[in-house]
């Protein structure tokens, strides 16, 4: 069994804008173990890529860490002062942002903006990170390598930009890379291309991978274990097989309901979940999937339920599944 | 590079021929004379000196004569200040208000820049709010209560500084601050709503992300690219404030060449407005080649055409 080398516990994060608290990440608890990829799926705006930059205390302002710990490598991120932070930051932590487009400073050229990190968190000279820059590049499969590293970032396209970030990101060799959908702004094409260039990079190098999305097509083919967030919670989370062919919320029965099958016709359609997503200015007082599930229940408006466990690997967060548990453990046949 | 700079001073020299034209024809429409203001001189002797500066001719025929001399850089007489040729009057006074605009806008620069970073970092704290109360006032306020206050201040009321002429260095202080009050409060708010906007790019994230410190990604990241809106203010703010002011030169006794602008079209001193007029837009096609040139360095995403 592999070493735990993210420990996120209780993890509540809430930006205090002038409208009121947005509880952005609200009770987050997972782990991932050295050399792991872990997939975090749900909708736009349901905190993932907040949970994300609180590893890496990069949390905008007005946000804060309000709870919970967050403990890397046997260190906890909440205690780390900033330069123990920037110390980690690029170096045994990295991420790669979705749009490549703006992620790049214009104005330096491709080799500076690589070379920086280099320098920042290695022994190397100039001339060696000179080198080891190139290395990265040819590592990220971009071609002439000497010649990209003289050119400025509106001379490449998305995808090498991409390609680009993903060699800043892996410069150091971190322990962690974090993935905060990545390939959503490129297309189809370039992004079947850059999932394929990061799980070849990952059995090269032994990393661990948060990979975030809110396609689960992309995760079925990288990850061992997802995660399925929603207003700020995490609704169930387990393997790869637990939540494709054992999904037990209604939240992800929902969202793979939406995805396209890897069988369908053209016609087929995708049916996507209906409702809006949640407001979190005024977050519901229960389940925050309540308002657009079909099987809410009246306790559901009232009260979060607690996770159920279905198995060693597999935890999801829904009434019913309280509900199923309780009249299994009492003997209560279920009344149709 | 090299063919772009050619292809700029061709249409500049064009500009100027037209710039030239257009001054010259709307001076002729405009009623009034040279000779007229004086103590109302015989008709005969108006009729002599128009016939001395060719003002008798032809419209048209000026016009060419004009020209003419203008392709040798040669402006022509002056006809208020009698013996002086108008490129001389350029030379001796130019220099003059180019030091003082100079200066401020070095000062404008040197306080603008730093105060609109440091605002832009503090951005809703006291001493942003102190900056920008600071900066509208200075926008707002016209430059001649600038000066009128500092001289009754600084010089009249504590007698610590001279008010008038350009004798020492410390006369130039006042003149100076009075000049590049307003360019400060200016760049000071544009550079801090350029980075503020700069602050809240992605690529900012990135080298935060990387492990840089803010005093790293501020100097290194955001000020390449958040100075470049003041490159381009600097370009034809430069050419004003260089060729002098007005107020302050009136209020401080200053001869440059800002006074002589408008006394040379209360004079209707042809051939000066005339050189004037052609001196500013060739200053300011000149400060706009250079603002491009500036800008293509700091920016590779330019494309100079
Ligand atoms: N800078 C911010 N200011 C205020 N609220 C924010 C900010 N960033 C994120 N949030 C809030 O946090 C929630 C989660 O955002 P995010 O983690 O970016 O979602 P996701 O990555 O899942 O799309 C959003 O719904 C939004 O309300
Ligand atoms: S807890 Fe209730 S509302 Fe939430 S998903 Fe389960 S059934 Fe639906
Ligand atoms: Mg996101």
């Amino acid at each position: 069994m592999s070493k735990v080398l993210l420990d996120i516990r209780n993890l509540k994060v809430s930006f205090f804008t002038p409208a009121g608290e947005v509880k952005a990440v609200n009770d987050v608890s997972f782990s991932i173990n050295e050399g792991d990829v872990l997939g975090i799926v749900g909708e736009s705006g349901s905190g993932k890529s907040v949970t994300a930059y609180s590893i890496m205390g990069l949390i905008p302002f007005p946000g804060k860490i309000v709870g919970g710990t967050i403990d890397f490598n046997g260190h906890r991120i909440n205690d780390m002062t900033e330069k123990e932070l920037r110390s980690m930051r690029g170096n045994e932590v990295s991420i790669i942002f979705q749009d490549p487009m703006t992620s790049l400073n214009p104005v330096y050229t491709i080799g500076n903006q690589i070379k920086e990190v280099i320098l920042l968190h290695t022994n190397l000279n100039r001339k060696q990170a000179n080198e080891r820059a190139i290395e990265l590049l040819k590592l990220v499969g971009i071609n002439e390598p000497e010649k990209r590293m003289k050119q400025y970032p509106h001379e490449l396209s998305g995808g090498m930009r991409q390609r680009v970030m993903i060699a800043i990101a892996l410069a150091c060799e971190p322990k962690l890379l974090i993935a905060d959908e990545p390939t959503t702004a490129l297309d189809v094409t370039i992004q079947a291309q850059i999932m394929e260039l990061m799980t070849e990079l990952k059995n090269k190098i032994n990393m661990a991978i948060i990979l975030i999305t809110h396609d689960l097509g992309i995760v079925s083919r990288m990850c061992e274990k997802i995660i399925v967030m929603y207003g700020g919670k995490i609704m169930e989370q387990g393997t790869i097989d637990d939540i494709f062919y054992n999904p037990k919320h209604e939240y992800t029965k929902g969202l793979l309901r939406s995805i396209p099958k890897l069988t369908a016709k053209e016609h087929e359609k995708l049916i996507p979940i209906e409702g809006t997503p949640v407001d979190m200015l005024n977050p519901p007082a229960g389940c925050p999937f309540a308002p657009r599930c079909k099987k809410c229940m009246k306790i559901c408006l009232k009260k979060m339920p607690e996770y159920t466990k279905i198995s060693d690997t597999h935890y999801s967060a829904c009434w019913l599944l309280q509900k199923e548990e309780y009249e299994k453990s009492t003997g209560v046949i279920k009344g149709e | 590079m090299g063919s772009y700079i050619i292809k700029r001073i061709a249409v500049g020299i064009v500009t100027i021929f037209l710039v030239a034209t257009i001054t010259f024809f709307l001076m002729y429409l405009v009623p009034g004379g040279p000779f007229l203001s004086e103590k109302s001189p015989s008709k005969q002797t108006i009729e002599a000196l128009e016939r001395k500066y060719g003002l008798d001719k032809p419209v048209y025929i000026q016009y060419l004569n004009y020209m003419k001399g203008l392709i040798k850089f040669d402006l022509g007489p002056s006809l208020k200040m009698r013996g002086r040729e108008v490129v001389d009057i350029i030379k001796t006074r130019f220099p003059i208000s180019a030091k003082l605009g100079g200066l401020a806008m070095l000062l404008a620069i040197c306080i603008g820049i730093p105060m609109g970073i440091f605002s832009a970092i503090n951005r809703g704290k006291w001493f942003d709010n102190i900056v920008m109360v600071i900066c509208t006032f200075g926008i707002a306020v016209p430059g001649f209560v600038v000066a009128t206050v500092l001289m009754y201040f600084f010089g009249v009321t504590l007698h610590i500084l001279p008010t008038r002429g350009l004798d020492s260095p410390a006369h130039y202080i006042l003149p100076v601050t009075a000049l590049a009050f307003y360019p400060t409060a200016y760049i000071s708010r544009l550079m801090r709503s350029s980075m503020l906007d700069v602050l809240g790019q992605d690529y900012m994230r990135t080298a935060k992300a990387k492990g840089l410190s803010q005093f790293k990604s501020l100097f290194k990241h955001a000020l390449r690219n958040a100075v470049l809106p003041i490159i381009t203010y600097l370009g034809p703010a430069l050419a004003y404030i260089l060729t002098g002011s007005l107020v302050v030169e009136k209020i401080f006794t200053i001869p440059g060449l800002g006074r002589q602008f408008v006394s040379s079209i209360t004079d209707r001193d042809y051939p000066l407005i005339m050189g004037l007029t052609i001196f500013l837009a060739f200053l300011l096609i000149t400060m706009n080649v250079i603002v491009d040139i500036v800008y293509k360095i700091i920016d590779p995403r330019i494309k100079l055409k």
